[in-house]
């Protein structure tokens, strides 16, 4: 594997995450329980359409293939998408989707922080920008997990529901592979379970605070990452996503 | 239960260092809240650096009926204005 | 328009206030939340500033149909940012109707209980992507002509929402037309969806400036204490004005047969409206009335264990807070 095929593939991974999940978290406009959660859910979806520009811009750039992020994201199918799993399981109700913003968001705190410093000056000014958002969203997710974990008995309940379900999904991040293997040695992206000790600070500081406990069990839910295998719930998401350039090929939007 | 969240009022200092401004009101259960809610709500358009949030029920306004002594004996200070004074024009600039 | 068929309300009260009244803003002063105010002056406002606030949180409805099914990245962040600044124009109009001592909990439920209505044109499906741009440019459209004059509507709170509410509004019309621009000139298909949106959406925008106001009966207090500037007829006429060109613009087919230019009143002539079809969906009737409520009520209702839940997290803290102190 060529360090442009491994990059190729990172940039895939990271842009497919941010695509997905701010597909997700833009399903709640309109929908949410308060106007202020629902103009603040729509700035997350907002910046993360913008990563994923980014992010699938210069995947395609790499790649070389004349690819822009518009092709890479409506014209691929659910095989070649290169998301964790945990970005594309439904959005549950308004606490399972605030976890799991929460969960990604820790991982991706940490992750864009690290990818400031990368080797690849173009990886590391999309990480500029995008940790500073990621910031934000990380203390929104973060304060809205322990308001609601340590609110009423129903929420309370509710949010270690919605932790029970996504927690088995939150090692996907930190696998590590080939791709992973030869860009950590050329300085360009980190070693994923390195970020695991930062991660692990900050999601027990939260979930404490949120009167939340991990659950027990060490399964694991991956398959994403690598594309072997996805949920079932990509491929309606994309259904949805690609209809109109799907269905009137080559047209200009 | 029902608890209505308060109501916030919101200040913005916008780019050009000018006081804050009361930009609008929202609803959050606490000023922190109130704090990112107004980030959310009220700086979309890149309008501010820097937010400041009061409950609404904290703010003692005047009361519009007291409006002629609070305010009218103000006016015939007519003296305090620069444009009270004439200025022999080759005094230049004052 | 966002706030149609306002009933307004009579006023009882001793006749010298009322006059005081009357000459505050004969002399174009703003009335402010705390001012003596007619009751009726106070409750038709409620009924006009919340049912435009609902407007613009239902109408947030037919666009976010389509956000998920955006064509581009780009175009899927327009729409999303555009939908979001009408969550937040429903949250300015909202908080100016409590500077009437009404709360945006009592205002939601009253129409969830169907005694509080939303404009018309929510009502109607958005059923291609071409409607996206046809809704910012014609319904938008239609909102900034009335949204302009009211900036000068005689209570504070609600001139300075609607204030902001138009410097966003502008960015709402241009990115519609730009959408649906992009489908007139593009492929013979798209084409026939822009004709379809704007054949489709034509009569419902001209129905949001409400029925003429020979008909309407209450308009007059309404102009009378500047809750209302300018008259339904005045400005639906400025709307087809300004739009007919950009129609043709477009290379569309004109929407209405009876639209003409007359040389003698320097306006567009055009047909009337369905008034039968406009007063059906103000009952209830309309295409999509029944989703829509069961929408809001159910965003409303799934969402009260968070709002209860993030309250008594707040007083939970600020109770520590005191105990530690």
């Amino acid at each position: 594997m060529t360090r442009d095929e491994a990059l190729f593939q990172f940039l895939l991974r990271m842009g497919d995450n941010t695509l997905i999940l701010g597909h997700r978290v833009s399903e709640w406009c309109g929908h949410s329980p308060v106007l202020e959660e629902d103009i603040a859910l729509a700035n997350t979806a907002l910046d993360m359409i913008g990563q994923t520009q980014l992010w699938l811009g210069l995947a395609g750039e790499v790649e070389g293939k004349a690819r822009s992020a518009d092709d890479l994201a409506f014209l691929r199918d659910a095989w070649d998408f290169r998301n964790v799993l945990l970005c594309e399981l439904p959005t549950g109700d308004f606490g399972q989707t605030l976890m799991r913003q929460f969960l990604y968001d820790a991982w991706s705190y940490g992750m864009t922080d690290w990818l400031k410093g990368s080797a690849d000056p173009r990886v590391a000014a999309i990480a500029e920008k995008a940790h500073k958002e990621v910031t934000y969203h990380l203390e929104r997710s973060g304060d809205t997990v322990v308001g609601l974990g340590d609110g009423t008995g129903e929420s309370h309940t509710r949010m270690q529901k919605s932790l029970d379900y996504l927690w088995p999904y939150v090692v996907e991040m930190f696998e590590k592979d080939k791709v992973d293997e030869v860009l950590a040695d050329a300085g360009i992206a980190p070693a994923p379970d390195d970020l695991r000790a930062g991660y692990d600070d900050i999601t027990a500081r939260v979930l404490a605070e949120a009167t939340l406990t991990l659950p027990e069990g060490s399964y694991v839910h991956k398959g994403g990452r690598n594309g072997r295998m996805h949920t079932e719930h990509l491929g309606h998401l994309l259904t949805s996503m690609q209809w109109l350039q799907r269905a009137y090929p080559g047209a200009a939007w | 239960m029902k608890h209505e969240w308060p109501l916030w009022e919101i200040f913005i200092r916008g780019q050009h260092g000018l006081s804050h401004r009361h930009v609008g009101s929202l609803h959050a259960p606490d000023a922190e809240m109130a704090m990112k809610n107004a980030r959310d709500v009220y700086t979309r358009r890149n309008e501010g650096v820097s937010i400041w949030v009061v409950e609404a029920r904290h703010i003692a306004a005047s009361s519009p009926s007291e409006k002629g002594p609070m305010f009218e004996p103000s006016e015939s200070k007519i003296y305090r204005h620069p444009t009270f004074y004439d200025i022999p024009d080759e005094v230049g600039h004052m | 328009m966002y706030a149609q068929m306002i009933k307004s309300e009579a006023s009882n009260e001793d006749p010298a206030l009322l006059e005081a009244f009357q000459a505050r803003i004969d002399a174009g002063e703003k009335i402010e939340p705390r001012d003596w105010m007619p009751e009726g002056y106070r409750k038709t406002l409620i009924r006009q500033i919340g049912q435009h606030a609902h407007s613009e949180v239902v109408g947030q409805l037919p666009e976010g149909n389509w956000i998920t099914r955006a064509p581009t990245l780009e175009r899927k962040a327009i729409l999303l940012a555009k939908v979001q600044d009408e969550a937040g124009h429903g949250l300015y109009l909202y908080s100016a109707a409590e500077t009437l001592g009404v709360s945006r909990d009592e205002l939601i439920e009253l129409l969830h209980e169907g005694r509080m209505k939303y404009s018309s044109i929510f009502n109607y499906p958005t059923l291609n992507w071409a409607d996206i741009g046809a809704v910012g440019w014609l319904v938008d459209g239609a909102a900034i002509v009335n949204q302009v004059a009211l900036q000068r509507t005689s209570y504070g709170p609600y001139s300075r929402a609607m204030v902001r509410i138009c410097k966003e509004e502008s960015f709402h019309a241009r990115q519609g037309y730009d959408a649906i621009r992009a489908m007139a000139f593009g492929t013979p298909e798209q084409k026939r969806q822009a004709q379809d949106a704007l054949n489709r959406l034509w009569f419902p925008a001209l129905m949001m400036f409400g029925p003429s106001d020979a008909e309407s009966v209450h308009s007059e207090q309404s102009m009378a204490w500047k809750i209302k500037v300018k008259s339904n007829d005045e400005l639906r006429q400025q709307f087809v004005d300004q739009t007919i060109p950009q129609i043709e613009y477009l290379g569309l087919d004109l929407p209405d047969p009876g639209i003409r230019w007359n040389e003698e009143s320097g306006h567009y002539d055009f047909s009337e409206p369905d008034w039968p079809e406009f007063f059906n969906v103000i009952k209830g009737n309309g295409p999509c009335n029944v989703d829509r409520m069961k929408d809001r009520v159910s965003a409303w209702e799934d969402g009260a264990w968070v709002r209860e839940g993030l309250m008594a997290h707040a007083q939970k803290k600020a109770a520590r807070k005191v105990a530690a102190e």
